[in-house]
């Protein structure tokens, strides 16, 4: 199901969770909606549930406007941050609650339940009470739940957050095999960028209830709308050096370092600005050099060391050939990809 | 290095052994207190219910065995008593749980009233229960009463509640149902505060009716602390006694109807003369372990339930 979003907002009281919000979620994608905490995602999700009420603007469900539906009417599926599984029922009366409602007659429902927890590998788990299973295995029972009455719209909301690091990542394989098995058009809630960036069709990046760019994960990692967007998305985080821009050069704010590149010449002279550089965009230049970098530290991370360098008095991360002697001045030169100029105070970008 | 662990060691066990006895000279005041007035009494009703013909100034008994027992439950204003407690043990805990789960889920809903109700049915519990039972005993009245004129309002013919025997009981328990509902009520509020709102926004997105939410959700999870008030309030109710003193004036019932347990041990040494000590121990006794296997049957049924 094709979902649009037309200038939704969401007040409480004086709080503005959720401004002029414009998106379409195409049918069956798996879209992240990813941003800070607090910046309204879970409102967002909400409101596509229909248990909060937008303030103003219009959600459609393919044509269908369903701004005013009640939530029962709307075929969502969600599956909340700490899974609200009902403590007093088995995980199959659990899965079978929201057929049960439908009236669908107990026989069928105990098969449907049973054939969509051998989907998400629960069946084992049946007759086992919420507090008998591990993180994990809850999550997945929510999941179930939430899909076993043939959702519209799959919404989940920070799923992954009560599980270590390791069943994450294994949570996210599985939530994505899951989606792309059913096809079910699923919005998921995280504020790691990491998660977003490894399972999504498409981000949709927001901040301060605002949205900031949407577009597929490498998309808005090569070509970041903002500051906010490019400081956001990457591990380690993006590089950025603060200055402005005289005849033609880069120049930090203390006059400690400069920086010389083409991309210069799109900025404003004397605007303060943020030069921004991905850690892999730098390399050792072997004629033409944009900067000179001190070399501070380096950890051995396989192939390409993760390097500590200064430029001036900034410090910078990079990645360097193994080996690179460290404590020790070197010319840097910068790839195509990943640099980017953008306005100190505003965010928006110049280059 | 040897002799400082020697040292050490040495050290140690004396440490321990002031600390050990500290804990118990801080319990001896208390310790004192329940020994004086709660284990020596009971155990001194057990013994007391095994002494015939007992004279509590003197301490003479005529001679030790079950007589007392024997009497007590050939006695018919015991056997009364015991029916009468029964009945209001198994009309009001229902009537007065239910009643409470309804106005604690009212309550919990709507929570813009919620401190003016929280105090509203919290008055009752700290108010003179005798003050109360006077309030009632005018409510009940059957020409000024304020019961009779609400039933006239939709036609009832006014009820002699508390001067006909066969009105005795129902006004006994109306009572005991008001009295019982601001504990429970409270108990359960903060039960049903326990209960995270999630779980009734998935069961909305799901499309549950309000009602399906509160039998399929609220009522089982709130179940712990609806038994925990079944079984408090029954045993209280088991006592039940100082209930019928504002109603009838220190009478069980217009007619000495309405004779419970409590109020029949109560009888034996203020009603006749000579006092039948003796006998009130032994009914005291018997109505011990009658709320002993409720209570365990109670528990019982609940861990079934739990399972
Ligand atoms: N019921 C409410 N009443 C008032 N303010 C609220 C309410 N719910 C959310 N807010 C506010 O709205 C903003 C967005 O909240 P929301 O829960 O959507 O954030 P979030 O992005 O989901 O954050 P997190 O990642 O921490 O879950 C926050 O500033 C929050 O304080
Ligand atoms: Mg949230």
């Amino acid at each position: 199901m094709k979902i649009t979003i037309e200038g939704l907002t969401k007040k409480f009281g004086e709080v503005v969770a959720v401004k002029d919000f414009d998106a379409v979620i195409e049918k069956g994608q798996l879209v992240c909606l990813l941003g800070p905490s607090g910046c309204g995602k879970s409102t967002m999700l909400y409101m596509l549930a229909g248990t909060e009420a937008a303030t103003s603007g219009k959600i459609y469900f393919d044509d269908e406007d369903v701004t005013y539906m009640a939530p029962e009417d709307r075929g969502v599926g969600l599956v909340f941050q700490n899974y609200a599984l009902y403590p007093h029922m088995t995980v199959l009366q659990n899965i079978c609650f929201p057929l049960e409602i439908q009236k669908v007659p107990k026989a069928e429902r105990i098969a449907r339940a049973k054939e969509i927890a051998k989907l998400v590998q629960i069946d084992d788990y049946l007759h086992r009470k919420p507090s008998q299973l591990s993180g994990g295995q809850q999550q997945r029972v929510a999941i179930a739940r939430a899909l076993v009455k043939k959702p519209r719209l799959l919404l989940l909301d920070e799923p992954l957050s009560n599980l270590d690091a390791r069943l994450r990542l294994v949570m996210r394989e599985e939530i994505r095999r899951i989606q792309q098995e059913t096809k079910v058009t699923t919005i998921f809630v995280t504020h790691d960028q990491e998660e977003a960036m490894s399972i999504s069709d498409v981000i949709l990046l927001m901040k301060d209830g605002e949205e900031q760019q949407s577009d597929a994960p490498q998309a808005i990692y090569d070509n970041p709308a903002n500051a906010f967007t490019a400081n956001f998305l990457g591990v380690p985080a993006i590089n950025n050096i603060y200055g402005i821009v005289k005849d033609g050069k880069f120049h930090t704010h203390d006059g400690s370092a400069v920086i010389e590149h083409e991309a210069c010449k799109k900025v404003p002279e004397g605007k303060k600005v943020s030069f921004a550089i991905r850690p892999e965009a730098i390399e050792l230049a072997k004629d033409k050099a944009n900067f000179k970098a001190y070399l501070v530290h380096t950890y051995a991370m396989g192939k390409e060391e993760l390097s500590y360098m200064t430029v001036g008095t900034t410090e910078i991360r990079g990645y360097l050939p193994n080996g690179t002697e460290i404590e020790k001045e070197y010319n840097i030169h910068l790839r195509n990809k990943g640099v980017f100029i953008f306005d100190e105070e505003t965010g928006e970008r110049y280059a | 290095m040897k002799l400082d662990m020697f040292k050490k060691k040495d050290k140690e066990p004396k440490v321990k052994f002031t600390k050990k006895w500290e804990p118990f000279v801080f319990l001896l005041p208390f310790a004192i207190g329940v020994t004086i007035f709660t284990i020596y009494p009971l155990f001194n009703v057990i013994f007391m219910s095994f002494k015939e013909n007992f004279v509590l100034l003197t301490g003479k008994y005529s001679s030790l065995g079950f007589g007392n027992f024997e009497h007590v439950m050939q006695d018919r204003y015991f056997i009364q008593g015991m029916q009468n407690t029964f009945k209001y043990v198994l009309v009001v805990i229902p009537i007065s749980t239910c009643i409470s789960i309804i106005i604690a889920t009212l309550l919990n809903n709507k929570i813009k009233f919620m401190p003016f109700f929280q105090t509203a049915y919290f008055l009752p519990m700290v108010t003179s229960a005798t003050a109360v039972g006077l309030a009632w005993k005018y409510m009940f009245h059957y020409q000024y009463g304020v019961v009779n004129y609400l039933l006239g309002l939709v036609g009832i013919n006014p009820i002699a509640w508390l001067t006909d025997v066969s009105s005795n009981f129902t006004a006994l328990c109306v009572y005991g149902v008001w009295n019982m509902l601001p504990f429970t009520i409270v108990l359960l509020l903060s039960g049903l505060q326990n209960i995270d709102k999630l779980y009734y926004t998935a069961a909305r997105v799901d499309g549950a009716s309000t009602l399906r939410i509160f039998f399929r959700i609220t009522v089982p999870m709130l179940l712990p602390t609806i038994f925990l008030t079944m079984v408090v309030n029954s045993i209280s109710a088991f006592k039940v006694f100082h209930e019928l003193f504002p109603l009838w004036s220190g009478q069980p019932g217009i007619a000495y109807n309405l004779f419970t347990v409590v109020y029949y041990i109560f009888y034996q040494f203020r009603g006749l003369t000579p006092p039948q000590y003796g006998r009130a121990a032994a009914a005291a006794v018997i109505l011990f372990i009658v709320i002993f296997i409720f209570t365990r049957i109670q528990i019982l049924i609940q861990k079934k339930f739990n399972n």
